[in-house]
């Protein structure tokens, strides 16, 4: 079964030999019920909301209220799709490649930036590496909501709130990549393998880049998912940073319809429609990326 | 760190390109857009707006502790801290407990279908708050909710629920992470630690309590902490929530007040109330660090 072996080949990591899962004691069969119980109700607890939010996002506008909330009944989800797009000349596709441009650029130069810090300070000793270790750690201890209303202050000092750069460049600084990123250098990236390096000549940037970057992957496509969720769920920074609407990011935009509703009440199916096509490339990337995030998770998150 | 490996310091003055091409952009973007910032909050809350007579122009002045003895008189916001700190006690152990039996059960053989289930319950995490929000903010709504009889009995928004209304979107996004921090540290235990429990007879039960929780406390630590955080920080969801229910006001949480207070404009008490809530959720998260690492190594 592939779902076991899964599992098991991300235990022998820790583990050297894992028994069989049936060995030992056998379970009562009351025990499994009542486990298999919980689970499918939490199960329910976690999924419904966004099946409801599928369903809803199929329906004309009186069958919105009018029909049972967790079936369908006209399956008119490409007319709403098409409604949604043709609002307002697309501004809808604009909030989303917007997000895309603030994540997608954001969290991978990110990635890079922290991966080559953390890796540095695993790898070298300079003076007041621990100094410089332990401001970053405390960095990660700062929210990201605590410092959006100063740096829209000194954004504003500079003449540049309402920019894509007022959004785009404090994404840039990961201080838990950093911290990832040095644990997980120190571990998997063997000295010697520096030194052979260094010996076939080449320079220690070149090294990183071809070899460490390597050896350190899923470390970095933890990273970067996790700061690119982190940019694209990110709301304090763009609503105080914004004012043009052709700037924002996907959550803005529809927070901001969201306040219309009970003006425009037609903009609610629209609210309903974006919502789900804001989620869903989250949810193919997480998919995607899984194998990679899940190793980078139990390996080096949590030493 | 105990890991480390580092190359001898005779190397470090060899390779000082190559260190400044690696720290540099990290150190400068660091500096600029978290260090400076906290400064620049500092200095800003010391400031006060100063006017000659009513009605001449305004001039910033340096007000020494004045806004900090505005923030401490502020009721809104000490209430809206009281409010987040009610949310906190309630929803973090209730969230970190489903999160860690969540676990537990994945990782027992009583489960089978692991792989569904983790990405089952992870889904919400891919959720923006903003989004959950709208959507539980519809769910709780009477005229489209499908929980109907829940919602025609009790009022999700009204000024007394409201809040636990909140807590559970929270809960809804946040349980499957925290699980799956979980989950990787019972990953990491060795299987060996467990043959002697099971020579012994004890049942999954037992051994989840005696063997499993204990190793996982550090998880359980690092979760709390970052909820803590969460909980200090809440913006978005209340945020939301105010086009659901007239009884979020515009002072419901900290960062709200201090939003609410940044528009009016007052940058500068705003600033100072910014500085006292980085400083109350540092020293909130390092005393619960400190707690729990005595209690482990005693």
């Amino acid at each position: 079964m592939t779902v076991t072996t899964e599992t098991r080949a991300l235990r022998t990591q820790g583990a050297r030999v894992k028994p069989s899962r049936d060995g030992g004691i056998r379970e009562s069969a009351i025990s499994r019920a009542v486990a298999m119980a919980v689970m499918i109700v939490a199960t329910l607890y976690f999924l419904t909301p966004l099946w409801w939010l599928f369903v809803a996002s199929t329906k004309t506008r009186q069958e919105f209220t009018t029909t049972n909330p967790l079936w369908f009944s006209d399956f008119a989800l490409f007319d709403n799709i098409a409604a949604l797009i043709q609002y307002r000349d697309g501004v809808f596709l604009q909030w989303l490649a917007n997000s895309a441009l603030y994540a997608g650029v954001g969290a991978a130069l990110a990635t890079l930036i922290a991966a080559m810090a953390g890796y540095a300070i695993a790898k070298y000793s300079f003076r007041g590496r621990e100094t410089f270790f332990n401001v970053i750690l405390g960095g990660v201890l700062v929210p990201a909501t605590a410092l959006a209303l100063p740096l829209f202050l000194l954004f504003s000092q500079a003449g540049a709130t309402n920019t894509i750069w007022a959004v785009l460049l404090p994404s840039l600084v990961s201080a838990f990549g950093v911290y990832l990123s040095r644990i997980y250098a120190a571990a998997s990236v063997p000295d010697e393998i520096i030194e052979a390096a260094r010996i076939d000549g080449a320079g220690e940037v070149r090294t990183f880049f071809t070899v460490a970057t390597r050896l350190m992957a899923p470390a970095l496509v933890t990273i970067f998912l996790f700061q690119f969720v982190a940019i694209w769920n990110n709301f304090f920074l763009p609503l105080i940073m914004l004012r043009d609407e052709g700037l924002f990011p996907v959550t803005l935009g529809l927070y901001v319809w969201n306040t219309q509703v009970s003006q425009i009440p037609d903009i609610r199916a629209l609210v309903v429609i974006g919502s789900l096509l804001s989620i869903i490339p989250l949810i193919v990337t997480f998919l995607a990326l899984q194998r990679f995030w899940q190793s980078g998770l139990a390996n080096g998150g949590l030493k | 760190m105990a890991v480390d490996n580092a190359v001898r310091s005779s190397r470090a003055v060899r390779h000082r390109g190559a260190l400044a091409v690696f720290l540099v952009p990290f150190a400068v973007l660091f500096t600029l857009f978290y260090l400076v910032p906290i400064l620049y909050a500092v200095y800003q809350s010391l400031l006060t707006v100063e006017r000659e007579g009513t009605f001449g122009p305004a001039v910033q002045v340096f007000g020494g502790l004045t806004q900090y003895i505005q923030v401490f008189q502020n009721e809104p916001f000490w209430a809206s801290i009281g409010r987040v700190l009610l949310f906190g006690v309630v929803q973090v152990p209730i969230m970190l407990g489903l999160a860690l039996i969540l676990a537990l059960l994945l990782d027992s053989p009583l489960v089978r279908g692991t792989k569904f289930f983790r990405l089952a319950f992870f889904a919400p995490y891919a959720v923006p708050a903003v989004i959950a929000a709208i959507m539980w903010g519809f769910l709780y709504s009477p005229n489209l909710s499908p929980f109907t009889a829940v919602t025609s009995n009790v009022d999700l928004l009204s000024a007394e629920t409201v809040l636990w209304s909140i807590a559970n979107v929270v809960t809804w996004v946040y349980v499957g992470y925290n699980m799956l921090i979980i989950y990787s540290a019972l990953l990491s235990i060795p299987q060996e630690i467990y043959e002697a429990a099971r020579l012994d007879g004890a049942g999954q039960f037992r051994i989840a309590w005696a063997i499993k929780i204990p190793l996982v406390v550090p998880a359980l630590v690092l979760t709390g902490i970052f909820s803590i955080i969460g909980t200090l920080q809440l913006l978005a969801e209340p945020q939301v929530f105010q086009s659901f229910s007239s009884a979020v006001t515009s002072t419901f949480t900290p960062n709200l007040t201090i939003y609410s207070t940044a528009s009016i404009p007052n940058i500068s008490l705003a600033a100072a109330m910014s500085v006292v809530l980085a400083l109350a959720t540092f020293i909130l998260s390092f005393t619960v660090l400190k707690l729990t690492q005595r209690r482990a190594t005693s």
